[in-house]
């Protein structure tokens, strides 16, 4: 069969000690913070969380050119599994930044920050993916359309944030600032490993979702083949590629 | 550009003779205002609250029009013949723009009138031509970002959910721009200068998505 899952095996192994690692550091290496206590260990949770999210949708956008250029199903499947981890992970990141929040600044939304609200907005675009996908009937427009909204929301990542930063002042800790941000080094180590970390999660959850639809289009082919074309059931409505 | 011209004429002409969008914009926008009106209580309106209502009106009542774009090409197979004739494709996405922008100009016609005459702050008259601007401005987002919308939607099973839930993201930059900036315009005695910051966000927004629509539409046709 063909597949373009490569190198699981060591993508997991990696991403096990590399997440592992992180969590030890993060428990055990990095110091407690000296206002906000335990709860600011969030922010090696929340913030990976955060920045990979954003790559990952602007990556769906990469890949979904890809499938334009070439009309390659696979890059549909990318960009589809791209986006599908993305919106996991922000959601995730958006609890935890949420979390965060009513602990240091004591409320659970602020809409002064434009961090937060930029990330919202994007999420609710994000949100209409599936739902596009899945009211169109037919796959190759349903790949073609998506791939047309996947280049248009990934464009859309970076001006909205530019937008919403200009609209309220700051109250966000800059840590990525050019000069490398006020942290002292321990945080910034355990902080780094941690976004490696994340970034490795991310892309062996991706490349697994690729690999179970691909195996499940495949054993869907075989079947068919096999038992020939009654036996099967017709394909039901789906968002994901099929 | 003279395939453009010709849809967008079609376009007018089904517009003139049936009189199906721009009424019912206008009522929605009458309509919201009474809603606001009773929503927050007051008379009279200024600053950003002015500004917000404003700008939510005529998104409600831009989304009707955004809705029936496509629908008689779609229903009456204009699609088909679209793609039939030799013609560039990237004319269909003129022309609907082009539309929509007349749609929204004749929404704003009776829609900032009524504002100014049902909630607005007395005295705007200074104001008016940065407010033009910005609306200019703004009606161009909603254009390019309501047509191309708008050819999403229309081929999927339900185009009239689709439609709003991906166009009010995309557009929110824009919706942004307009109503902080038009907030300061809506004061008494307003300076009337219009803020560069927000204009210049909004014209930078209409370019990228022009570009990116011109772009990527022809995806939006095939068949």
């Amino acid at each position: 069969m063909t597949t373009h899952v490569r190198h699981l095996r060591g993508l997991t192994i990696a991403t096990a000690v590399t997440v592992t690692a992180a969590l030890i550091l993060v428990f055990f290496y990095a110091p407690l913070d000296a206002e906000q206590g335990f709860v600011q260990k969030i922010f090696y949770l929340h913030v990976p969380l955060a920045i990979v999210s954003l790559i990952g949708y602007c990556l769906g956008g990469v890949f979904a050119i890809g499938y334009l250029r070439t009309g390659e199903r696979v890059w549909d499947m990318r960009s589809y599994c791209a986006i599908h981890i993305s919106l996991i992970f922000s959601v995730a990141g958006i609890i935890a930044g949420s979390i965060w929040a009513k602990a240091s600044w004591g409320h659970w939304w602020l809409w002064s920050e434009p961090t937060l609200v930029s990330y919202l907005i994007v999420i609710l675009l994000f949100c209409t993916y599936q739902p596009l996908r899945f009211s169109i009937e037919d796959p190759e427009r349903q790949a073609r359309y998506a791939a047309v909204f996947s280049v248009v929301a990934g464009a859309f990542v970076p001006i909205n944030f530019i937008v919403v930063r200009l609209s309220v002042a700051y109250v966000h800790p800059r840590i990525l600032n050019l000069e490398g941000g006020a942290l002292p080094g321990s945080m910034k180590l355990t902080f780094y490993i941690s976004l490696l970390g994340i970034a490795l999660l991310f892309a062996t959850l991706m490349k697994y979702e690729m690999a179970a639809k691909e195996m499940r289009i495949e054993t869907r082919r075989l079947r068919r083949a096999l038992l020939g074309d009654d036996a099967i059931r017709p394909l039901g409505r789906t968002a994901s590629p099929s | 550009m003279s395939t453009a011209g010709a849809v967008l004429r079609k376009d007018l002409l089904v517009e003139l003779r049936t009189l199906e969008t721009v009424p019912a914009m206008w009522l929605l926008s009458v309509i919201t205002y009474v809603i606001f009106h009773f929503g927050l209580g007051k008379d009279t309106l200024h600053g950003q609250l002015a500004a917000g209502v404003l700008t939510v009106t005529l998104l409600f009542a831009a989304m009707l029009a955004v809705n029936r774009l496509f629908v008689a090409e779609r229903e009456q197979g204009g699609f088909d013949a679209f793609l039939l004739a030799p013609v560039d494709r990237t004319a269909m996405l003129l022309a609907k723009a082009a539309a929509l922008f007349i749609f929204l100009a004749a929404l704003e016609l009776v829609a900032i009138p009524a504002f100014a005459l049902l909630l607005a702050p007395p005295s705007l008259g200074g104001s008016l031509p940065a407010l033009l601007l910005f609306l200019l401005l703004a009606n161009l987002a909603f254009a390019v970002i309501g047509t191309f919308v708008s050819a999403i939607a229309v081929h999927t099973r339900a185009r009239d959910l689709i439609g709003p839930i991906i166009g009010l993201p995309l557009l929110l930059p824009a919706l942004i721009a307009t109503a902080r900036g038009i907030g300061p315009l809506l004061v008494h005695n307003a300076s009337g200068s219009p803020s560069a910051k927000w204009l210049a966000v909004l014209a930078l927004y209409d370019l990228v998505n022009a570009l990116l629509a011109v772009g990527l539409f022809d995806f939006l046709l095939e068949e």
